[in-house]
């Protein structure tokens, strides 16, 4: 089975601000070493896929600095590997942005018109999950589904629901009605927003709906078809967030990797994660050091006291800091006697001696570069 | 820019260290965490702008060639150069093994001849040092030399073990004795030697043809072109530089870079040290372990306490246990509430619950008192200790020993557990 994957990353529809002000929200750093589209981009090469169109527009700066050629994931292939497909100008000079997630795939078509792959698997940049998408395959076909949808339970009382569309889903799996981002609680299942579905029937789909101004996969594509097509929900029943619903949720989801059964699901699963490596040095953690429930990437170098937090590549904790309750970035430095508690620091930030910073009923969030 | 060819010799097979270069190489034992002996060799080379770099192998390369590769890591998949495996080869009038360094140079010379490089650096796969290999080449340029060799100043009681120079006050070498019993000096060669390479073609094709020649660069090469005056130079390196060929000196390496301001700085981002990674998640300190001193590596999970330790990729410490001056390499599991202490344990091994190793007093060793001559017990690869056993100093638990090869709870000090081959 031939399968194309497409990842959506274009949004700057989030709430994750100011992490996102310099980055899409698939870039966004998570646990220590990773950025949020290891996770799908990872799922994807795991289950034998071997060619990637990543769908781009907001600040990809840094998300094709990560991406590169698609080296860690094996995606630097001759036949396939990863094409980043970001918007361009054509002939008379009008700006076309991507005006939904179809209309994102609709103007990259060639790829899927010109590659020989039976299949499209469309998944997000800023979902976290580890899962093969295998045995989603093989549903699809024995179901004979046009679309399969992947969908997850949330609880009617989690307050998260409402973000999320909603699907009601019959005895057999079939989708009959999917409702998106209802201002109330109908249905505990819920769409993941990954997609699969026979590449001839998308391109007919696009064809029929984008030139008309049906720019959005679910709102103008699936919802009208529902009852038309043989549309499927496939259930995922391990961990999976999307960050890019709010601070929180980002916040959230790095602080449950400090669970271990999170961990075992996540990383040890025998499906690995891939990232970018970058060569640094194991953690150090020295005499006056007190490390508890954290997670200490490589390069750190920790004299002071950490707690509950999540600390990534390069940082340095110096003497008689302390550290609770925190997201620390990449080559962040906690200078002598500071104070972090409750709070995410970005890349690079420098916390000079003795100063303090507490985030007080809600995280606080300091942008990349900042000397405080 | 010149153009070098460094060969790193990484046939060595590291008697000294015991069960863990049964399997492998020497140049192939894990270092500090993450890395591996030869990590150090290929970075150095490609951090001094050398990418034509060519591996020697011969005692038991499988892992080390699976570690290489093509040299992904070290950016050395490149074209016009890049990573080789040089293995011992058949060919059509002779077939035999590398005899001595010396001849591994010389049935590698048509991999040389490829590039006609202006230098080459012969190098050696199992010493862990950082040094500018540009630097050394100025040197030997400045010279006029036709070989360098980067020697340091070691202490007198240690100057038989080395190859031991006398230099004039230009730093030409005029006297080289090769492991003296009575050295005539202190500055010992490193095994580092940069070569001219018209001049390397010469001697190696004379020593070749001496059938009474050993074919090694310290027994024969060098201590020949002393005595014929030739111009040899002494380069003298004054930066970290360790040959770490004992269990003892093994272990005193991995624990030095836990100091304070260590004498090798890994965490130093000018010179970094490449390797294959595991890709694992960073690691995880729980909250009622209790860690000082130490690298976790990623993959670590840890619940117990750790003191003075190296803790490589993936392992696993439960809770109650504690591990004090150790070395825990990629994959081990210690079980709940055993007590480590001095302890090497080798890759994948598991310790069972309620086990202490490495307690008791120290005796003379009934295995090999050559190898195993300290306080520290070594655990081979993928051996699986059972619970609530004891193990004291100075043992030995072969590779691949499984729970049914303990037909006792207590290992005494200087014993062990050896599999019949």
């Amino acid at each position: 089975m031939r399968v194309l994957g497409l990842i959506l990353c274009g949004s700057n529809q989030d709430n994750l601000k100011p992490l996102t002000r310099i980055r899409t929200s698939a870039a966004v750093p998570m646990f220590g070493k990773y950025r949020a589209i290891d996770f799908t981009l990872s799922n994807m090469v795991n289950s034998g896929i071997s060619k990637v169109g990543v769908l781009t527009q907001y600040n990809p700066r840094s998300l094709m600095d990560h991406l590169a050629g698609g080296k860690e994931w094996n995606l630097d292939r001759k036949r396939g590997g990863i094409f980043i497909l970001q918007p361009f100008m054509v002939g008379s000079g009008e700006s076309i942005y991507y005006k939904g997630t179809a209309d994102a795939i609709f103007q990259n078509i060639s790829l899927l018109r010109k590659g020989d792959e039976d299949f499209v698997l469309i998944g997000s940049g800023d979902h976290i999950y580890n899962m093969s998408y295998m045995d989603l395959f093989k549903y699809h076909i024995r179901k004979g589904a046009d679309i399969t949808v992947i969908s997850s339970k949330i609880c009617r009382e989690d307050s998260r629901i409402c973000d999320y569309g909603q699907l009601a889903v019959d005895n057999d799996g079939r989708i009959s009605e999917f409702v998106e981002k209802p201002t109330d609680c109908i249905y505990e299942d819920i769409s993941m927003g990954v997609y699969f579905i026979n590449k001839a029937l998308l391109l007919e789909l696009l064809y029929s709906s984008v030139p008309n101004n049906g720019y959005d996969m679910v709102r103008d594509i699936i919802i009208p078809n529902i009852s038309k097509l043989r549309v499927y929900a496939y259930k995922h029943s391990g961990y999976w967030r999307n960050i890019k619903k709010s601070i929180k949720e980002y916040y959230d989801t790095n602080m449950d990797i400090l669970k271990r059964e999170v961990r075992k699901e996540l990383f040890y699963s025998g499906r690995k994660i891939y990232t970018k490596l970058k060569d640094y040095a194991p953690p150090k953690i020295n005499i006056n050091a007190c490390v508890s429930n954290s997670l200490i990437a490589d390069g750190c170098i920790v004299n002071g006291q950490v707690k509950n937090s999540i600390i990534s590549r390069g940082v340095i904790i110096k003497a008689g800091a302390s550290v609770e309750n925190s997201i620390i970035m990449e080559d962040s430095v906690i200078e002598e006697g500071a104070i972090l508690k409750n709070a995410i620091l970005d890349k690079s930030v420098t916390l000079r001696n003795a100063k303090r910073i507490e985030g007080i009923g809600e995280i606080l969030t300091i942008e990349k570069d900042s000397v405080i | 820019m010149m153009n070098v060819v460094s060969l790193i010799l990484a046939g060595g097979q590291g008697t000294r260290l015991g069960v863990i270069t049964n399997e492998i190489a020497k140049p192939a034992v894990p270092f500090a965490g993450k890395y591996r002996m030869i990590d150090f060799t290929v970075s150095n080379c490609v951090n001094s702008g050398i990418t034509k770099v060519g591996v020697v192998t011969q005692y038991m390369p499988h892992e080390l060639m699976e570690h290489l590769g093509i040299g992904k890591p070290w950016d050395l998949d490149i074209k016009g150069g890049g990573l080789y495996i040089l293995s011992p080869y058949l060919s059509r009038l002779t077939s035999s093994w590398y005899k001595g360094t010396a001849d591994a140079v010389y049935q590698n010379m048509d991999f040389i001849r490829k590039y006609n490089p202006d230098f080459v650096l012969v190098l050696s796969g199992d010493h862990i040092y950082k040094m500018d290999y540009n630097e050394l080449i100025d040197y030997h340029i400045e010279k006029g030399a036709d070989c360098t060799i980067a020697c340091m100043e070691v202490p007198y009681s240690e100057a038989s073990r080395f190859g031991i120079m006398v230099t004039d006050p230009f730093e030409q070498i005029i006297e080289f004795q090769e492991k003296p019993a009575q050295p005539k000096g202190t500055l010992a060669s490193l095994g580092i030697y940069v070569f001219s390479w018209e001049y390397l073609k010469r001697v190696l094709t004379e020593d070749a043809m001496d059938h009474e020649s050993e074919n090694d660069f310290g027994k024969n090469i060098i201590p020949r072109a002393v005595s014929r005056h030739e111009r040899l130079f002494a380069y003298n390196f004054e930066g970290y530089w360790r040959d770490v060929g004992t269990l003892t000196s093994y272990l005193d390496t991995n624990l030095e870079i836990l100091g304070p301001l260590p004498p090798l700085d890994l965490h130093d981002k000018s010179w970094k040290i490449y390797t294959q990674s595991a890709e694992l998640p960073p690691a995880y300190i729980s909250e009622n372990a209790k860690v000082i001193k130490s690298f976790i590596s990623e993959g670590a999970e840890v619940y117990g306490e750790v003191e003075n330790t190296v803790v490589f990729q993936g392992v696993i410490i439960e809770e109650g246990s504690t591990v004090k001056n150790s070395v825990l390499m990629d994959g081990c599991v210690i079980g709940k509430n055993t007590i480590l202490q001095d302890v090497i344990v080798c890759e994948k091994a598991r310790i069972g619950s309620e086990s202490r190793i490495g307690v008791g007093e120290f005796k003379e060793s009934l295995i090999d008192k050559k190898v195993y001559n300290s306080n520290i017990t070594v655990i081979g690869y993928n051996s699986v200790i059972p619970q609530g056993i004891i193990i004291g100093k100075n043992c030995v638990i072969d590779n691949y020993v499984t729970e049914n090869d303990f037909s006792v709870k207590e290992v005494q000090s200087g014993e062990g557990i050896i599999k019949q081959i």
